[in-house]
């Protein structure tokens, strides 16, 4: 099976047990270096996918718990280099599908020619890039897919109907239904017009969707539920990870 | 996406310069450009798009426009002959003076036009970021003259050292945000302006002051910057009855500088310069001249040359003008780098503070920092090559940059 195709499964898998998948985001290496495959085991170890998070300089789509692990991280020294050298090196890793979550300017600085080579054999199965539109990302695309590597795209709120379905059909792993207009890290109220809006993305996604963007709680995640495949927590995990606490049980806490 | 040219591939694009080709459907300038956003800001990027296409070539809309720089900022600016300083270096010095714009500087070009459009377009407020302050306080004046709401984004660090432009803003109605994540500068407080627009996409127009950022940004800014150089390219026909040998500005993002290269573009026996900001030395962190630095990469929504990493991290600048302390430039800029149509070199801040000293005493002009740094590179090339008639963009006055210029030039004065 290409290991896009990992992704869309372990969704699918969890979604039959009649919960929605976990797709836990972690920024490597934060809070500390040292223990970034630690973390990642423990995280994968409830999530069912897991993002690992490439920091960069300018996150302009995030809010300010992910700038502030970005930094951390950047300051310590991480670069996409030494993330996909512990990742090929790591004796143990989980079984959930990882993606690299990165904005596109580290990747262009890693080279677009060895990256899907080089990211396939530290067991990466896919990439989110949230500055790079579907229309300017032919090249990174094709480049991914002769790997078998998955490109996720977003839809939003504000996303018109046909290009909902463009960016449904064109997407690999799940779709990354953001909850809301704005940044990441938000508390998101989930009102009426946000399941209406998965609901339509819904109807027209042949991949399973995912919501993102301000989930933190258990309660969003049930009021979700009938309407996407999955959830992705990002800054409340974060969060947790930065406070000391045990990331495991926050994910099961969202779970049971 | 890639930066090496070949000799035929450089023909095309110099065909295509001359052709007034860019930027191409897809927003690109040659390789450059393009628009890297998230995918929120895609519809608001198309319905910019479906503006631009119906009112930046509109005659009813460039009509008000225009009554708006003329009644309202005060253009035509005039051009003055340098007497003093063209005798000090050997060269016939005309400078296009910007700094007699309303409030101080190019910049009002650009937001009076880009607000006129936001009103069109029925947004129901404005933000902007800023650096030096200018954009700033010509956003804020441009929404308090057509009765809209603004926000500023600025970073703490250059809220200090642009402290008088800070109370200007506020003076004109304007909501100044500081800015403390990041570099805290300019390139700090555009993210920070993207976050807000993320926000609120359908209700906000996002006036961007330079021409950086996603297409159509780098095209609407050079469009509303043109009349700089129009006005200038007339302006020095009918007082000398020739074109200059060599135009010449400074370039941070370089709206000014496309705004004065873009009419010349097709002279060919017209030369230009760009002088960016050299800070303290050459070295990664000591300047903020990406073109002279820098490498291929995407910041904020386009593909250009930029100052970062081998991890494609951006670096941060430095730069004694605020203005100028930006690690990337427009797209349009790194395309006329590229086949060597306009030249680019660095100014370090004690030529460009020295120049700035000579201007005021030799011709009575304060000139804002930024601006002293085309002063600078335009002495360099009028020592190097005498007799030369010389088009100098001044850019902005230098009243906002004397709490820098005290810390400076004045330090041992008073």
């Amino acid at each position: 099976m290409p290991a896009r195709d990992l992704i869309s499964t372990a969704i699918r898998n969890r979604r039959e047990t009649g919960q929605p998948a976990l797709i836990a985001y972690i920024t490597a290496g934060f809070p500390k270096k040292e223990g970034f495959i630690r973390q990642l085991n423990a995280v994968g170890a409830v999530a069912d996918v897991v993002e690992v998070g490439v920091p960069f300089t300018d996150p302009m789509a995030d809010g300010t718990t992910i700038q502030r692990s970005s930094r951390a991280a950047l300051e310590q020294g991480v670069s996409l280099r030494w993330i996909l050298q512990e990742l090929t090196r790591a004796e143990v890793k989980p079984r959930a599908p990882l993606l690299l979550m990165s904005y596109l300017n580290p990747l262009l600085a890693y080279g677009i020619d060895k990256l899907p080579e080089d990211a396939a054999g530290a067991g990466i199965s896919g990439f989110i890039v949230p500055d790079l539109p579907f229309e300017e990302s032919h090249e990174l695309r094709n480049a991914l897919d002769a790997r078998g590597l998955a490109l996720v795209q977003f839809v939003t709120p504000v996303t018109p109907t046909e290009r909902m379905q463009m960016l449904t059909e064109g997407s690999g792993g799940f779709i990354y239904a953001v909850t809301m207009t704005g940044t990441t890290g938000k508390n998101v109220a989930v009102p009426e017009e946000v399941l209406e809006y998965f609901d339509r993305v819904k109807k027209l996604s042949p991949v399973p969707v995912c919501a993102g963007f301000g989930i933190r709680s258990r309660e969003q995640v049930q009021r979700l539920a009938p309407f996407i495949d999955g959830a992705i927590v990002g800054s409340a995990l974060v969060e947790v990870l930065e406070r000391g606490d045990d990331p495991a049980q926050f994910l099961r806490s969202l779970r049971e | 996406m890639k930066h090496s040219l070949s000799k035929s591939e450089q023909q095309a694009l110099i065909a295509n310069v001359q052709q007034d080709a860019y930027p191409d459907e897809r927003g690109r300038f040659g390789p450059f450009g393009g628009r890297y956003i998230p995918e929120t800001l895609v519809p608001a990027l198309d319905r910019l798009q479906v503006g631009v296409d119906r009112y930046l070539r509109d005659p009813d809309f460039l009509r008000e426009f225009h009554d708006e720089l003329h009644n309202w900022v005060g253009r035509a600016t005039p051009l003055t002959f340098a007497r003093t300083l063209s005798e000090k270096w050997g060269a016939e010095i005309w400078l296009k003076r910007e700094d007699l714009a309303h409030t101080g500087a190019h910049k009002i070009n650009n937001s009076i036009g880009q607000v006129l459009l936001a009103k069109k377009l029925g947004a129901k407020r404005v933000i902007a970021e800023t650096g030096a302050g200018q954009h700033g306080v010509a956003s804020a004046a441009a929404c308090a003259r057509l009765g809209m709401p603004c926000t500023v984004y600025m970073g703490s660090v250059d809220m200090e050292r642009q402290a008088p432009n800070v109370g200007r803003m506020k003076l004109l109605g304007a909501t100044v945000v500081p800015v403390t994540s990041g570099d805290k500068t300019l390139r700090a407080a555009v993210d920070e302006a993207l976050r807000d627009w993320v926000s609120d996409p359908n209700g906000t127009y996002y006036c961007l002051g330079s021409a950086i950022g996603p297409h159509p940004y780098p095209y609407i800014v050079r469009e509303l910057q043109s009349v700089i150089g129009r006005e200038a390219r007339v302006q020095i026909l009918e007082r000398t009855g020739k074109l200059p040998d060599l135009v010449v500005a400074c370039v941070g993002g370089g709206s000014n500088a496309i705004g004065m290269f873009h009419p010349f573009v097709k002279d060919k026996d017209v030369q230009m310069l760009g002088l960016e900001a050299g800070g303290s030395g050459s070295g990664l962190g000591q300047n903020a001249a990406s073109i002279a630095y820098g490498t291929p990469g995407v910041l904020q929504g386009c593909f250009s040359l930029l100052l970062q990493d081998e991890n494609g991290q951006i670096q941060e600048t430095h730069s004694v003008s605020a203005g100028l302390d930006y690690p990337g430039v427009g797209p349009e800029h790194a395309l006329l780098a590229s086949i060597d149509r306009v030249k680019y070199e660095a100014v370090n801040d004690d030529d460009a503070l020295a120049a700035l000293a000579e201007c005021c005493a030799a011709e009575g002009i304060l000139p804002a920092i930024e601006s002293s740094h085309a002063l600078a590179g335009a002495k360099r090339y009028a020592l190097a090559n005498p007799g030369k008639r010389i088009l100098i963009a001044l850019s902005g006055r230098g009243d906002k940059d004397m709490p820098t210029l005290q810390r400076t030039l004045l330090k041992d004065v008073l």
